[in-house]
């Protein structure tokens, strides 16, 4: 079926190459679809026309050194213990230090498999401080919101995560007001849109007129999504179509959006290469206040720049590809990474590092 | 960071469903798809459910590629 797919692409690209001015990019707005695509080889197939763009989908490449760096501040908190998915180990804050070091220099640093690990490990450990690290996007969030109401429920005093949540809808919007942006189509994320649905990506086709595709994560589902897209870039008829329809219901999950509301609120979120931008994150709402680590910790976030020379900002803006970066490959590679697109092992920089394309 | 993988419910107790993963068995909760049932597919990330699959929505979909692709060959 796949080389059927491809064939359509092939025509799909020649005629709306003509529409876009000769090349067609379109980018994809998560970690797992960078992955996917990396890993199933298919870039090389692709028409020549077609350029596949890694937009700032993955989490732990769009949080900002600031908030790194109140990562490892927790983490060096005497007698706390930090409780993170694995992503979180190796990125280095400012200081040249990661959380696999502070944890070689006696830090508590543990990996969970969910936020509700991290909870049960608050009430076996009730004479220390458990705090969470929590960052992602709108399918992480909801998770975390879960598992702090059950921490509330039971009435754990020594839980608190790090609320640094960041929403798709509102970088989207940061990446197509920049006039020079040459974006042809979205591959929307299939998980997020699971949990927000359909609606929240309407401005897009409406505002900005450009094609947008949720897509599943499956070789086949990819193929398709692009070829949707291509489609709608050939009819010049933008609008926002559900190829992961299997699990992407019109509306999402409300029950998952109504306890995101009750936990968050949306807040000004600082995002890698960005800056600080308006209503585009999750801050703990006022009925769990209580939660917020770095309130609770007393941290101070720093506005601390990128390491220097890496490209990770540029490409997450669909700005430069990863062999763009004088570093890849060479001073930058995923045992000894730079910055977090190469640190991350969804990043854009680890994906091509890892599969050569 | 926003994998999810899709498991069959095989019992539910006290808001926790044993999920099956293709023969791996874990326990995840349901906090977030409270209408799930027993024998429902779910989509799992991080220890939650985040949407039940609609079986027949997934046949369409096998259903849908062969017939974008039934031209193929091979």
């Amino acid at each position: 079926m796949a080389a059927s797919a491809l064939a359509e692409m092939e025509q799909l690209c020649s005629a709306a190459a003509e529409r876009t001015g000769g090349r067609i990019n379109i980018m994809e707005v998560c970690g797992t679809h960078t992955m996917a695509i990396a890993a199933s080889g298919m870039r090389r197939l692709f028409p020549k026309e077609l350029r596949m763009l890694s937009g700032p989908g993955c989490p732990v490449c769009v949080t900002s050194q600031g908030d790194i760096d109140l990562v490892l501040a927790l983490a060096a908190v005497p007698g706390i213990i930090i409780a993170t998915f694995g992503d979180m180990l190796k990125v280095k804050g400012s200081n040249g230090l990661d959380l696999n070091a502070l944890r070689a220099e006696g830090a508590d640093v543990r990996v969970v498999y969910s936020p509700l690990d991290a909870v049960e490990l608050a009430a076996s450990e009730a004479s220390r401080e458990v705090v969470f690290i929590g960052v992602g996007f709108e399918t992480t969030a909801p998770v975390v919101a879960a598992a702090l109401a059950r921490a509330k429920k039971r009435g754990l005093k020594n839980f608190s995560v790090t609320a640094f949540f960041k929403l798709v809808p509102p970088a989207l919007d940061l990446l197509l007001s920049d006039p020079t942006n040459r974006i042809s189509g979205f591959m929307l994320p299939g998980h997020v849109s699971a949990i927000i649905g359909l609606a929240p990506y309407r401005f897009v086709a409406e505002k900005y007129k450009v094609p947008c595709a949720v897509t599943g994560f499956e070789p086949l589902d990819i193929l398709t999504g692009i070829n949707m897209l291509l489609k709608q870039i050939v009819a010049g008829k933008p609008e926002v179509q559900d190829e992961y329809f299997r699990a992407v219901p019109e509306g999402g999950n409300p029950a998952a959006v109504k306890l995101m509301g009750e936990v968050f609120v949306t807040s000004d979120a600082s995002w890698r290469a960005i800056g600080t931008l308006k209503k585009s994150g999750m801050a703990l709402s006022p009925a769990y206040a209580s939660f917020d680590a770095v309130k609770r910790f007393k941290l101070k976030r720093s506005d601390a720049p990128e390491p220097r020379g890496c490209l990770c900002g540029k490409i997450l803006l669909g700005k430069a590809l990863p062999p763009d970066c004088p570093m890849f490959g060479k001073a930058c590679t995923p045992s000894s990474a730079v910055g977090p697109c190469m640190v991350s092992s969804e990043g854009a920089c680890a994906a091509w590092f890892k599969y050569g394309n | 960071m926003c994998v999810a993988v899709p498991g069959k419910i095989k019992a539910i107790k006290a808001g926790n469903a044993e999920v099956d993963f293709s023969g791996v068995t874990r326990s995840v909760s349901l906090d977030l798809v409270p209408a799930a049932r027993k024998n429902d597919y779910v989509l799992v990330h991080a220890g939650f459910a985040i949407q039940v699959l609609d079986p027949a929505d997934a046949k369409e979909t096998l259903e849908l590629f062969k017939e974008i692709y039934k031209n193929e060959k091979r």
